[in-house]
């Protein structure tokens, strides 16, 4: 899997070793990333996982304590917030109260070196695009949330940045709304291209916006991916387990063959095969993970490898699928997911309460983790 | 608005909110709203010689204006007035001046300085009044430490032609606005740090993050949300300072009153009555005017915001 964005020459934004203490506690440790010209990156994890620290050394908010942050091939270090390229839409949208919405998205135009006429055309054609030009004479307080968070976008993309901080862009929405904006946001960086960097700690707010995904965990990057490659093929526990649901239980590699591993797992008193992975040797401690749709229940006994036998312990209906709780004869539970792809009443279901049920999944659909 | 209605009938506190917010009104009927209009009639009355020195009717109409008439055309009140506003006017500028950078530096302090200064900008509320203004008088007077020191001071720098035996600070409108100006200093600090306190700080970054250095922050954030409070500071300084009688008594000029001396000087020495009860009505009309407008505009922005 590339760690680095993919891509030929300078990247667009390059962050080298940075690191940021706060008295004695390290918010950011020694992050390295690359971001393309028109990327969506998203920085995701859970709060205090620095992602908020590093948007705020991206913006100038903050000095890194190490390292180097470099914006276009230009050494970010020491140029204050307000002689950066680079705007940021705040979490709360910080839009100036006393202000209309057209003078609030006017704002930071009045540093620029243009006619009065230039400038209120940008301005309309800002207004335009988040399709807010109706409320321009408003005050923040008289429109609502999902405008505002309109305005505070139309305000930083006004000038032009060559690079968009957008602090939990939709985290203030419900969430109706919030799909809508997402595909609003998607659209506007298309028709801008300006490149996005999301801070979220929603992981499917970045799974649907981002090309790329880095997720963040007390103050390290543990993986860079795309949102197919995290969730997919997580490098870590902790990012499978942050990213969606997952199965995992704890394995030993028993043998490796043909592209194949055998692993037991003791805790289930159970030989499963899962497909080949580098830097795996027999006799090793591994995590073996599975994610609850890639887990198929049958009444029946399946055909091929890892066919569990276990009863459905509980079950939840959310109308498009089902989630299973299926306890093996060890006791452990496991999590499965079913489309419930036939219309029906109960009996259209795949099992039931305290069914007796067979497990069974694909080698490739196992995530081995060696660490 | 607020929903009069209540949630359950155990909600219901209507009758304690009328009483509550009917309390203050009273006071301000019985306390205020009846003296002035006494002192509205007695501004329309005659000065007798008499107890109380003043009557209605006789050999005049019941409604005298003489005392009005008087404001106008003598000099006297013109320049009283005249001085009371412009040592009001600068003793609120330099509070301004003063104050505002204060409670700027208090919002952006720790809590816990943040709360020790704030007590330092109360303390002096808990000595007298009369006491720190006597105190100012000894500061001041010719052969005083400070006094002293200041003169060595200036006739070390100045030229010899220059040189002065004391600097005269006392009985003028130079002491009484210093002391003005120390005296109402908290009554700006306060309401400005209650506006500047409320101010969001991610508006300053938001005006950074598009290009505004730190003084444009000051100047497009920062200053216009906190024109309610300096509007309050401003009328906490100026409205007494205005009517201020303590101060210039003691430390003013008595060839030049302000109008609050002036007012005393006709009650008590002159006890002419109505033409005292005249000025103090003229120098409320003229406080209130300016108020009325500016409550009047601040209404209207409300409404259209």
């Amino acid at each position: 899997m590339p760690a680095d964005a993919p891509g030929a020459g300078e990247p667009f934004l390059r962050i080298e070793g940075v690191s940021k203490v706060f008295g004695t506690f390290q918010a950011v440790k020694n992050v390295s990333l690359t971001v393309q010209k028109g990327e969506i990156f998203s920085l995701l994890g859970g709060s205090g996982c620095g992602k908020t620290t590093l948007l705020r050394m991206l913006a100038g908010f903050e000095e890194p304590t190490a390292g180097r942050i470099f914006l276009d091939g230009r050494d970010m270090a020491g140029v204050p917030p307000w002689s950066r390229p680079v705007h940021m839409m705040f979490q709360s949208y910080a839009l100036f109260p006393h202000m209309t919405v057209e003078k609030n998205v006017a704002y930071g135009l009045k540093h620029e070196d243009m006619s009065a006429k230039d400038r209120a055309d940008r301005v309309r054609e800002m207004l335009d695009l988040v399709q807010l030009s109706q409320f321009a004479a408003r005050k923040p307080h008289q429109i609502s949330g999902g405008q505002r968070q309109r305005v505070a976008l139309a305000r930083a993309l006004a000038r032009q940045p060559k690079l968009l901080l957008l602090d939990e862009p939709l985290a203030a929405l419900d969430k109706k709304l919030r799909e809508h904006t997402q595909f609003e946001l998607m659209s506007i960086q298309q028709r801008t291209g300006v490149t996005f960097i999301v801070v979220t700690h929603d992981q499917e707010e970045a799974m649907t916006l981002s090309d790329r995904i880095a997720v963040m965990d007390k103050g390290e990057v543990r993986q860079i991916g795309s949102p197919t490659e995290i969730y997919e093929f997580p490098n870590s526990r902790f990012v499978a387990g942050f990213i969606g649901s997952i199965n995992t239980f704890d394995a030993i590699v028993t043998a490796r063959d043909a592209g194949q591993l055998r692993l037991t797992l003791p805790a289930l008193g159970a030989e499963v095969t899962a497909r080949d992975v580098p830097h795996v040797t027999a006799g090793q401690s591994v995590t073996l993970a599975i994610r609850p749709e890639k887990i198929r229940i049958s009444r029946d006994a399946p055909e091929g490898p890892n066919a569990l036998r276990g009863s459905v312990k509980d079950l939840a209906y959310f109308g498009k699928d089902s989630l299973y709780r299926i306890a093996l004869p060890s006791g452990t539970l496991v999590q499965a997911h079913a489309v419930n792809a036939r219309r029906g009443d109960e009996g259209a279901r795949v099992a039931d309460w305290d069914d007796a049920v067979w497990l069974s999944f694909d080698p490739a659909a196992a995530i081995v983790l060696a660490e | 608005m607020t929903d009069r209605a209540p949630r359950t009938k155990y909600m219901d506190r209507r009758g304690w909110s009328d009483i509550i917010i009917g309390a203050p009104y009273i006071w301000l009927v019985v306390f205020f709203l009846l003296p002035f209009l006494i002192v509205v009639a007695m501004s329309v009355a005659t000065k007798t010689p008499t107890a109380p020195p003043f009557s209605f009717g006789g050999d005049h109409p019941l409604i005298n204006l003489d005392a009005y008439q008087r404001i106008l055309t003598d000099d006297l009140y013109l320049r009283a007035f005249l001085t009371s506003l412009a040592n009001a006017a600068i003793s609120m500028v330099l509070c301004l001046l003063l104050g505002y950078p204060m409670a700027l530096a208090l919002t952006r302090m720790s809590r816990g300085w943040r709360n020790i200064m704030l007590m330092l900008v109360i303390l002096p509320f808990w000595t007298s009044f009369l006491l720190r203004v006597y105190a100012w008088m000894g500061l001041m007077g010719r052969n005083s430490w400070f006094n002293v020191m200041l003169t060595d001071w200036w006739n070390f720098i100045v030229p010899v032609d220059w040189a002065v035996r004391s600097i005269p600070m006392m009985n003028s409108n130079f002491a009484v606005i210093l002391v003005m100006v120390y005296t109402y200093l908290p009554f700006m600090i306060l309401p400005l740090y209650a506006s500047l306190e409320r101010l969001d700080p991610t508006l300053d970054e938001a005006a950074m993050d598009l290009g505004s250095t730190p003084a444009q922050v000051f100047r497009d954030v920062t200053l216009p949300q906190s024109i309610p409070g300096i509007v309050a500071g401003g009328m906490l300084v100026f409205i007494p300072a205005a009517g201020e009688l303590v101060i210039p008594t003691l430390v003013g000029n008595a060839a030049d009153p302000m109008i609050g001396r002036v007012i005393s000087d006709e009650f008590a020495s002159a006890r002419d009555w109505p033409m005292a009860s005249a000025v103090a009505v003229a120098l409320l009309v003229l406080m209130v005017i300016p108020t009325m407008i500016y409550t009047h505009f601040q209404g209207r922005a409300e409404g259209s915001k």
